[in-house]
């Protein structure tokens, strides 16, 4: 029986099938979001009315035996990072309240061509820029595992949805970790592709050779499907690779990793990880080797330097990607007395628009660019990143894949860490490194840490185009560890409806 | 007491440096499928990329980069095998993104130059013009500034912009400092810029119209004094919006920046704009802050590495060069030196060769627009381009060759085209301009002028050809000028017994 | 870093700050860039720059012309808007 609790493969079944019709589905996930969305502050913005007609639309389709997508009639939560013509795109900063762009992302001209159905726009942290939702300007999503937890950031809103049952799929955009650090937290599934597969076209850039949006999921198959609606050359985007998509769903389906050559970073270890997330990922290697994996321990010693390298190539890209916010074209604008000039507009806007952390890396980037610092600074920081690319270069010449914890802890306690940017940065410790060399990553649930009882993230590396790597050996873990849950781990995850009311309209302030 | 231009001359020794902007005429803008077609209604040529929308990003345009390489092909550059798009990170208004998408230090191209020749005291002498770069970046929007008495940005209420500009492809030429000019720094200056011109227009990579905006100049320009070894502090004037605005320029802030200097002043370093009525320069806004523009490059484009395999190409496709052109067509034309700069000095050589490739003979094509037509934009205030089009004249020309129109009743065919009457044709059927040339209208005329004057007539019958003037006069009178005077002294000649 | 670099990054970057604000970012930019700093201890003068992560050269489109936005569309989120043009601010700089 299809509920929001079945996995969007099994939606799509039942679909084909005729057992449930998409505007059914669409609808139930409306009622859960209801339900359950006062608490969890997943969403920003919900399209009701779009979302149904469009199912309906579907529907039709499918009744006039119209040959479909794979994924037709399955809903889908979209970080509000990416532009959709004539919705809200807010970013999640107050800057971009009430702005509807006049053009559709190329994620979701794809999206909207395979038909899949977009419920609403996700919470972020603004502009991207965290590892907990706190800094949306809309107030923080919370962990359905316990909502006075973060559900990870910057995606926690695409996460807390997978999380929460009120949506199967998500979009989310990973910098340097913000799709798979949620998704280690929330116990779900999330995949950065290789950049320049999945088009950035439409995605609003926090740190543009950074930036890359990919799928978010409750299975790893789930993944794949999504990941092969939304990967492909874009003509719209130079970084775009004109190369075919590896079978990333094929992939997933097969699951066999008996024979790969599994890289375990010895970096991603020891001091500041927590210590059930070292058990579980222990756990998983132990899985692996079981399912006749060979495991090679590698050093990577330039990622030490990852996370210096990337708050400075970040927020340096950042500070010019995030001046066009300047009141005068679209978005906010605050003059506080007449006559004020178009400069002072732009100084009073930004200043009062913009949020704390992303004031802070603007500055941070404006400062590394600067005549005088910009060799010591963001000139250093691109050697830094020759140097990993080298590592994993050296790694992947004798390993199929490289593995790490996704996250060295689990989820932390709302507020926690909000006036330490530094303990904050070192959530996407082991997450950064991927986007810097520009190479695919996944995480998935590896389990709970014994002294929480929340969900650990174990992540998948994998060279260049090799995204199919990512899925096969995910999908082979994730087997095994269904086997031993006795299914989704989401299964464990507490009733939300008895902790709703708690928390009901704490998510926005 | 002021210094003239003279007295600065004596005293100092001029540097120049000439930074050109160029709009490419692409089809589509730089980074974006825009339109680039001038004067189009506001906003109407704009996309989520040129509006710097949010998430929007750029694609480069391929027909840009030929044309860049073709610019420093013409000017002797090297092309770089390796170059890259980089941010410069200022605010402004008209600019969407906050930063302009350009080339730093990594042009397209590279250490060239372009020889121009001026005529001195001491007769032709050419000036070599060193080129330092050619880059590509993008054009920015255009603001209107509202209320205030002048309509100028300082006091104005409120402005308006109009992105349809935005992203029109630009390729800035800089020059490396010109020395050793002396007086002839003005001359050098406006030869360099005509040499451009004539250089981009051959290469059909741009309109080059500087009262369009499509070629525009900043002239940098310091003072050191004569054999001091030094270099002074320069000042770069814009807003120079003609060939004739750029020598007037130069010799306007040599002058100032002379003056200055006299009177134990210092030059400082800042941008001026050029005044157009006067011929002076004024200060722009003195900025709090030098800018410091953060350049580093372009994340959202990849390099551009030009295989020296479609550089050569290019190479070998390249029109010949004005210069060399002017000289070969000063051959064909037969046309003594004096007349043929007399064109060149005149702008007019374009015209008169578009003229002669419609059709016309090129001595007449260029006798009627440095004649009649020039007169003519002369009073209108106006330069004969714009009054008329080659087209229009060669169909002019052809029409005197066929003997259909009179020197003079052309001369009132292009007084009617200007007047934007219509074609030539219409012009003439609506003025009636046409010459007479029907036998019976003419034979009527003739037969009116023997009956009013029979003793003149008798007098040619009897074989005083000489005579016949008479009759004619009054033909060519009645007809109202309209009649071929040839054909006329046919036709009476027959008539009287003589033909 | 002094105060007055920080009000210099606050004016480059267009952003109004108080006092407070200032001080308390002078603080946190000190704190994250001793931190980041370390980029320097292997960034040797042999190892280049790595600005793309994928290498790739002459990625070009074709000189055509694709449809614009209208003019409404164009100025759909214009805070401020008259004779089908952005309307701003009095602008202060250079003509
Ligand atoms: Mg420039
Ligand atoms: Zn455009």
């Amino acid at each position: 029986m299809t509920s929001i609790f079945s996995t969007a493969s099994e939606m799509a079944e039942s679909l084909k099938q005729k057992e449930i019709s998409s505007v059914e589905l669409v609808q139930m996930h409306y009622d859960r979001i209801e339900k359950v969305d006062s608490g969890v502050h997943a969403f920003l913005h919900l399209d009701k009315a779009g979302a149904l007609a469009k199912a309906k639309i579907i529907d039709d389709k499918r009744a006039a035996g119209e040959k479909l997508s794979p994924l037709a009639g399955i809903p889908l939560a979209l970080k509000d990072v990416l532009t959709q013509k004539n919705q809200p795109t807010t970013c999640g900063s107050k800057i971009l309240e009430n702005w509807r762009p006049p053009y559709d992302s190329t994620v979701v001209e794809r999206l909207n061509a395979n038909d899949v159905v977009i419920l609403g726009k996700t919470n972020m942290d603004e502009f991207a820029m965290g590892s907990s939702t706190e800094n949306s300007a809309y107030g923080p999503s919370r962990n359905p595992w316990d909502l006075t937890r973060i559900p990870g950031g910057s995606g926690g809103g695409s996460s807390a949805s997978l999380a929460a049952f009120e949506a199967p799929l998500a979009i989310g955009t990973d910098t340097g970790g913000s799709i798979r650090q949620p998704a280690a937290v929330t116990g779900t599934v999330g995949v950065k592709p290789t950049y320049g597969t999945v088009s950035r076209y439409g995605l609003i850039a926090f740190s543009s050779s950074l930036d890359q949006a990919g799928p978010c999921a409750r299975t790893v198959l789930d993944a794949a499907l999504l990941h092969q609606v939304i990967a492909g050359y874009d003509e719209k985007d130079s970084t775009s690779i004109n190369q075919p998509i590896p079978d990333v769903v094929a992939a997933a389906k097969k699951g066999e990793v008996k024979g790969i050559k599994i890289g375990v970073v010895k970096e991603f270890q020891g001091e500041g990880y927590q210590k059930g997330v070292l058990n579980r990922f222990q756990e998983s290697l132990d899985i692996l080797v079981n399912l006749g994996a060979e495991l090679v321990e590698l050093s990577c010693p330039s990622f030490d330097y990852a996370l210096a390298a990337y708050y400075l190539i970040a927020p340096s890209e950042a500070s010019s990607n995030l001046a066009r916010f300047d009141a005068m074209r679209y978005g906010l604008r605050i003059s506080e007395t007449a006559g004020q000039s178009a400069e002072e507009v732009m100084r009073i806007t930004r200043g009062k628009g913009f949020g704390p952390e992303v004031k802070r890396r603007i500055m941070l980037g404006t400062y590394a660019l600067s005549s005088g610092y910009y060799d010591a600074y963001y000139g250093s920081a691109l050697k830094v990143r020759t140097l990993i690319k080298r590592d994993f270069e050296k790694a992947f010449s004798q390993v199929d894949v490289l593995v790490s914890p996704t996250a060295p802890t689990t989820a932390f306690k709302i507020g926690e860490k909000a006036n330490d940017p530094l303990a904050m940065y070192l959530n996407d410790i082991c997450t950064i490194p991927t986007n810097l060399a520009g190479i695919g990553g996944m995480s998935l649930p590896a389990g709970l840490a014994e002294e929480d009882n929340l969900p650990v993230g174990f992540q998948i590396m994998a060279p260049v185009m090799q995204d199919d790597r990512l899925y096969n050996v995910g999908a082979a873990l994730e087997r095994a560890l269904h086997e031993k849950w006795g299914g989704n781990i989401l299964k464990q995850i507490p009733d939300l409806n008895n902790l709703v009311g708690i928390f009901a309209g704490k998510g926005s302030n | 007491m002021a210094l003239s231009f003279d007295q600065v001359i004596e005293k100092y020794e001029p540097t120049l440096g000439l930074e050109v902007h160029v709009e490419l005429n692409t089809k589509s803008k730089m980074f974006c499928g825009c339109a680039t077609t001038f004067g189009a209604e506001p906003n109407t040529q704009v996309c989520p990329v040129c509006l710097g929308l949010p998430g929007a990003l750029p694609a480069v345009n391929a027909k840009a980069i030929e044309s860049s390489i073709k610019i420093g092909l013409a000017l002797n550059c090297k092309i770089s095998p390796f170059n890259r798009f980089a941010r410069k990170n200022y605010f402004y208004p008209d600019m969407p993104k906050n930063f302009q998408t350009s080339q730093y230090d990594e042009p397209i191209c590279y250490d060239g130059y372009l020889d121009v020749e001026i005529d001195t005291d001491e007769g032709k002498k050419t000036f070599r013009v060193e080129i330092e770069r050619v880059h590509m970046e993008e054009d920015t929007g255009k603001s209107l500034h509202v209320g205030g008495a002048t309509g100028r940005i300082h006091g104005a209420d409120y402005s308006l912009l109009d992105y349809n500009r935005a992203g029109i492809p630009l390729v800035e030429i800089v020059t490396k400092m010109v020395k050793g000019t002396g007086k002839y720094a003005p001359e050098v200056a406006k030869a360099y810029v005509t040499a451009l011109r004539d250089i981009l227009r051959s290469l059909e990579v741009s309109d080059v119209k500087m009262e369009q905006g499509s070629l525009r100049c900043d002239a940098n320009l310091s003072l050191a004094p004569i054999n001091s070894n030094t270099l002074g502090t320069r000042s770069e004037t814009k807003n120079v919006n003609s060939l004739r605005s750029v020598e007037r320029a130069v010799r306007g802030e040599m002058i100032r920046q002379g003056n200055l200097l006299e009177s134990g002043g210092k030059v400082i370093q800042e941008t001026r704009h050029f005044l157009e009525e006067s011929g002076e320069t004024r200060p722009g806004r003195s900025k709090e802050q030098a800018e410091d523009y953060r350049y580093f490059q372009e994340p959202d484009l990849l390099p551009v590495a030009p295989e020296s395999k479609w550089v050569e190409e290019i190479r070998n496709s390249l029109p010949e060069k004005p210069a060399v052109r002017r000289k070969r067509l000063q051959a064909e034309w037969q046309v003594p030196d004096k007349e043929f700069d007399a064109m060149l000095n005149a702008d007019l050589l374009e015209e008169v060769v578009q003229t002669v490739a419609a059709g016309a003979d090129p001595t007449r094509a260029r006798s009627w627009w440095l004649g009649e037509i020039s007169r003519l934009a002369n009073e209108a205030g106006k330069s004969p381009a714009e009054l008329i089009s080659t087209v229009d004249v060669a169909t002019v020309i052809k029409l005197i060759e066929q003997g259909e129109l009179t020197d003079k009743l052309a001369r009132q065919v292009v007084e009617g085209v200007i007047n934007k009457e219509g074609t030539p044709q219409e012009v003439i059927v609506k003025r009636n301009l046409k010459v007479v040339s029907d036998d019976s209208a003419l034979m009527k005329a003739i037969e009116e002028a023997i009956a009013a004057q029979p003793d003149t007539a008798q007098r040619v019958r009897d074989g005083n050809i000489p005579a016949a003037g008479a009759l004619i006069g009054a033909v060519m009178k009645s007809t109202g000028g309209q009649a071929d005077a040839a054909k006329v002294r046919q036709l009476l000649l027959k008539h009287l017994g003589q033909g | 870093m002094e105060l007055k670099e920080v009000k210099h990054l606050a004016n480059l970057a267009r952003i109004e700050m108080s006092d407070e604000e200032l001080i308390k970012i002078q603080k946190e930019l000190d704190l994250i860039l001793n931190s980041v700093a370390r980029v320097q201890e292997v960034a040797k003068d042999d190892i280049p720059a790595t600005s793309h992560a994928i290498e790739m050269v002459n990625v070009f489109r074709k000189d055509e012309v694709k449809s614009s936005l209208s003019n409404q569309e164009a100025l759909s989120g214009a805070p401020a808007q008259e004779e089908a043009r952005f309307k701003v601010p009095q602008i202060l700089g250079e003509e």
